[in-house]
């Protein structure tokens, strides 16, 4: 990681740590999830059938696999058109910092963020179930497929949110309508979530593997995109 | 018209134009601009709203492509392979400071200075020496968004000098200061100048670009005029006389015949202008043939036009 990615990677830290708005969606709405899922797994009782606790646990971690989603729509919205709207823009692009610094930087700062909260609410989830679940519940969460889900489907899941955002970003004239647009761009990928954890698809190791490539092939196709959107010109160009 | 008028002809030109045009679409926003600025100039680049001043600019520090012609700035051609280049060498101050009002001054300046590759013993002590220049090393730890207008325009300017560029471009930098603030604003331009960095200074004071530049251009989608304000005055108003008398002349065309230099002269009761060559040779002379025709002088001396008085007449001449 070079100075500069670093330097955005931190200036971005700090600016979202006092902007309530990004806080409250990066926190609260996942907390929301996490307690959803600790309420359900938790209200499972001992009699339970097999397939109602599985049923259960399936929608739990949708859930779960949702907040990675939810963080980047917040901050990702914000890497562009948040800098415009400031009137940050012109002298950030005017340092010597490379676009690919400043987009690096910029997606980092989304990314980190949601996987490592998507990791905690997760790791409180298990240890809550762990604690007070039954048995059954615990078992069934403790499968190595969920732990896979979270390991790769999480990060991936986040970088196509994070990259979706900063297209919705680029190109939106206001930080509200690009967290709309990012969010409404990853309802397909809500879709194909919701397939496998609800069991239309029977949630597997290999499931999860699949659905990683596919998102991180998915990624890797945004990601251009993203490069190629970032115009310099076209942004300067809309700068008052 | 070309500004091929630098102050220094030792050292290449800091910044040079060759046929710099720029379009939107339909719109040409810069039109075969050629211009030359000399290193450790401070260059006015004068200009109504809509007349390009910021897009070039803009094309100069590597932010938009031109759409013709050629430039070089730092000695370094403006071309997109080279834009990391010039922009390691340059700052640039917009209009609106920019400054990311969540973040303290400190902060603000501390990333500006990473993305300029400076170290981190080298980051403190140049933000001590922008924050001391601009007045704000008090604010250092006070959020940006708790600044006024006038100090926000400072802290930007103080993220400006970080770098130590070789090239400024300053637009309006003084937007928005009460008088005071302005004043140390021309006295920091004064210091850059001093120590040979390049001025690009685009504002709308001409009293403050009067003071403060070398040469000044006019420009308005293309170079209308280019050079020392003084120059650019008797280049448009020609050199002019100011007389003022207790009471009219008996015979104002014998006395002012018989000056050498005087071309035109005009005037009614006491009051008279003369067209001369050359003010300094013309004003003893004149001096002597009102004394000599028994006229009491209250006043006598060149009628400076003020760069006001140019720009309007360009501006409005071309508008007409």
């Amino acid at each position: 990681m070079t100075a500069r990615v670093w330097a955005i990677l931190r200036k971005e830290f700090q600016d979202y740590r006092r902007n309530k708005p990004i806080l409250i969606t990066a926190v609260l709405l996942p907390l929301v999830f996490a307690v959803l899922s600790m309420i359900a797994s938790l209200s499972v009782g001992a009699n339970a059938s097999p397939d109602s606790v599985e049923s259960i646990v399936g929608s739990a971690m949708v859930l779960l696999l949702i907040i990675p989603v939810i963080i980047p729509t917040a901050i990702a919205a914000h890497t562009v058109i948040g800098e415009r709207e400031q009137g940050t823009l012109e002298p950030l692009l005017s340092t010597p910092a490379t676009d690919r610094e400043i987009l690096v930087g910029k997606a980092l700062s989304a990314w980190l963020p949601a996987v490592a909260i998507s990791w905690l609410f997760f790791a409180v989830y298990v240890v809550g179930v762990r604690l007070f679940a039954t048995d059954a519940v615990f078992d069934e969460v403790g499968k190595a497929h969920w732990f896979v889900a979270q390991g790769l489907v999480t990060p991936a899941l986040a970088l196509l949110a994070v990259f979706v955002g900063m297209i919705a970003s680029i190109r939106s004239s206001d930080v509200r309508v690009a967290q709309q647009i990012s969010a409404l761009a990853l309802l397909p990928a809500l879709v194909v979530l919701s397939v496998i954890s609800t069991h239309a698809v029977t949630p597997s190791v290999s499931t999860f593997i699949y659905a990683f490539a596919v998102l991180f092939a998915l990624s890797a196709v945004t990601w251009r995109i993203v490069v190629r959107l970032f115009d310099r010109e076209r942004l300067i160009s809309h700068v008052g | 018209m070309t500004g091929s008028t630098a102050t220094d002809s030792t050292s290449p030109p800091a910044i040079v134009t060759n046929g710099l045009r720029k379009a939107f679409g339909d719109v040409v926003a810069v039109d075969g601009l050629d211009l030359e600025v000399a290193r450790g100039e401070v260059f006015g680049f004068l200009g109504p709203n809509g007349a390009g001043k910021t897009t070039t600019v803009r094309m100069l520090a590597t932010l938009l492509t031109p759409s013709a012609g050629t430039a070089t700035v730092a000695g370094i051609p403006v071309t997109r392979e080279n834009a990391v280049a010039i922009r390691s060498r340059i700052s640039v101050l917009p209009e609106a400071a920019g400054l990311y009002l969540r973040l303290s001054v400190e902060d603000n300046l501390v990333f500006f200075a990473e993305l300029y590759g400076l170290g981190r013993s080298d980051t403190d002590h140049r933000i001590a020496a922008a924050l001391d220049a601009v007045d704000l090393s008090a604010r250092r730890r006070h959020l940006a968004g708790t600044l006024s207008k006038g100090q926000r325009q400072r802290v930007a300017l103080a993220r400006a000098l970080l770098a130590d560029p070789e090239v400024m471009f300053l637009d309006e930098p003084t937007s928005g200061l009460d008088p005071e603030a302005s004043r140390d604003v021309r006295d920091l331009i004064e210091q850059l100048r001093q120590r040979d960095v390049t001025v690009f200074l685009t504002t709308h004071r001409l009293d403050e670009a009067s003071r403060l530049c070398d040469r000044v251009a006019i420009f308005a989608q293309h170079l209308r005029m280019v050079g020392r304000p003084d120059q650019l005055s008797a280049r448009l108003f020609g050199c002019t006389v100011e007389v003022a008398l207790r009471a009219p002349l008996l015979n104002p065309e014998r006395v002012f015949s018989t000056v050498p230099g005087i071309t035109h002269w005009s005037g009614d009761d006491a009051r008279y202008d003369l067209v001369v060559d050359d003010a300094n040779e013309v004003v003893p002379a004149v001096a002597r043939a009102l004394v000599g025709a028994g006229a009491d002088i209250l006043r006598l001396g060149e009628e400076r036009r003020s760069l006001e008085d140019v720009y309007l007449q360009v501006v409005e001449g071309e508008a007409q």
